[in-house]
């Protein structure tokens, strides 16, 4: 079985299994508009306020929904013994990795498609820079949360103390992409400089992470 | 090898004191202790990243227990470091903390490593080492990011003392209290790390004669 063919049956099952229960979904999405009605009480801004405090806020509530929609991921394989089925199986490991990290980056995104809409609205929210980069900001800014979530939730499944594990190892790794996707975000949305340097700044986190993971995850889904 | 690993410690200790308090210029003396733990913290972090790939290749629980040892040393230094700066900025700059690269970085750092040691202690059996290792891969990777997008997005510390480039550099006695605390610094970081490694390798062999009884039990019943 090729990599991307094995890529390509797990990101439909998982899709299939999310399509039938639509747990990570519904619950994720719930979440993300309870942070944006919490954020909204919290902070009362003027229209240039929140331009400046929208893209650290919007981001936080994202941070949040991955880990939520990230924690559920490798749970459902640990019933009937999935991944020791998986490591007997001739199918290559990182297939795995990549599918479930495709799957949870369209999770995240649809929940993002929704949420952000409701911030643009609760905020009067209206981008002076070049909005059509706001859609690359959050296209690399989310892979890089759930590219190195879904990794670290295949560590934490393996602690005792699963749920409270993921975002103790997410939180600090993230600090460079979180930083960049919040200055991009921030500098499209006021227009005050160019947020291109962190657009690539997230390129470049994604391209070494994602490579650390498809070449660390086979490791980890054998270590016993 | 306990011995004389004290003792050199003790004597490097104590000339670094010596050097740091009577014979270099009396200004910010808190400097001949910062500046060592910071680099002997980068090093040992850089040494458990070392002993984590050597694990991911050979699968050696003695790697495996230097890791454990380098980091915790990495951890205690690096807050070393932590506490120490904001001390020191206080009256040099007037202000606790600021965002800057080499403050950030070395936050981000403590917080990397003290996330490992947790994933150690909350995980069981054989299987801590191989994710620690690989948690360890990710967390050194992740370091140059940080630094560079800190950097980007603001910076105030003075530049590098040593090899900053032009315009850098300190007082030849001060250079020389400097080494020698970072000497005594460094003597004080193997002692701990040779006695922690001795601890990690009796608990593994603890827990492998553990295992081996558990299995005894089962033959005979």
């Amino acid at each position: 079985m090729t990599l991307w063919a094995a890529t390509r049956a797990n990101l439909i099952k998982d899709l299939r299994l999310e399509w039938r229960s639509k747990d990570a979904l519904n619950a994720t999405g719930f979440f993300s508009l309870l942070v944006v009605v919490i954020f909204s009480f919290s902070f009362e801004p003027t229209a240039e306020e929140a331009r400046r405090i929208a893209g650290g806020l919007i981001w936080v509530a994202f941070l949040f929904a991955a880990i939520i929609a990230l924690n559920q991921t490798w749970a459902r394989e640990l019933r009937h013994h999935v991944l020791d089925g998986y490591r007997l199986s001739p199918a290559p490991a990182s297939a795995l990795f990549l599918g479930k990290a495709l799957g949870n980056f369209i999770f995240v995104a649809a929940v993002e498609a929704i949420t952000a809409p409701l911030f643009i609205i609760f905020y009067n929210l209206r981008a002076v820079g070049d909005a059509s980069l706001l859609i690359l900001v959050f296209l690399f800014g989310t892979w890089a949360l759930v590219v190195n979530g879904t990794f670290f939730a295949a560590l934490s499944i393996r602690t005792r103390n699963r749920e409270v594990m993921l975002p103790l190892l997410l939180f600090p790794i993230s600090v460079p992409a979180v930083l960049a996707m919040v200055q991009a975000t921030t500098f499209i949305l006021t227009g005050d400089d160019s947020p291109l340097l962190w657009i690539k700044l997230l390129i470049g986190y994604d391209v070494i992470f994602t490579t650390a993971g498809l070449l660390l995850f086979p490791t980890v889904l054998n270590a016993e | 090898m306990k011995n004389l690993l004290i003792a050199v410690t003790l004597a490097l200790l104590i000339f670094g004191f010596y050097q740091a308090i009577y014979v270099a210029p009396e200004e910010a003396t808190i400097f001949y202790y910062h500046v060592p733990s910071a680099w002997t913290a980068m090093l040992l972090f850089f040494a458990n990243f070392l002993a984590s790939i050597a694990y991911l290749i050979w699968r050696s629980p003695k790697s495996d227990a230097w890791a454990l040892a380098f980091a915790e040393a990495g951890v205690v230094y690096c807050t070393i470091v932590l506490v120490t700066g904001p001390l020191w900025a206080k009256p040099v700059w007037g202000i606790w903390w600021t965002w800057d690269a080499r403050l950030t970085t070395t936050l981000v750092m403590w917080l990397i490593y003290v996330a490992y040691l947790m994933l150690r202690r909350f995980s069981e059996g054989q299987q801590t080492a191989t994710i620690a290792a690989a948690l360890a891969v990710f967390g050194f990777l992740d370091v140059p990011i940080v630094y560079m997008s800190i950097r980007w997005w603001r910076t105030q510390h003075p530049q590098p003392v040593i090899g900053g480039g032009q315009g850098s550099g300190i007082a030849p006695e001060m250079k020389f209290a400097l080494f020698a605390n970072w000497a005594a610094f460094m003597a004080m970081a193997a002692m701990t790390c040779w006695f922690r490694y001795q601890i990690a390798r009796a608990e593994q062999e603890q827990e492998h004669a553990a295992a081996l009884e558990s299995l005894k039990t089962v033959e005979v019943h």
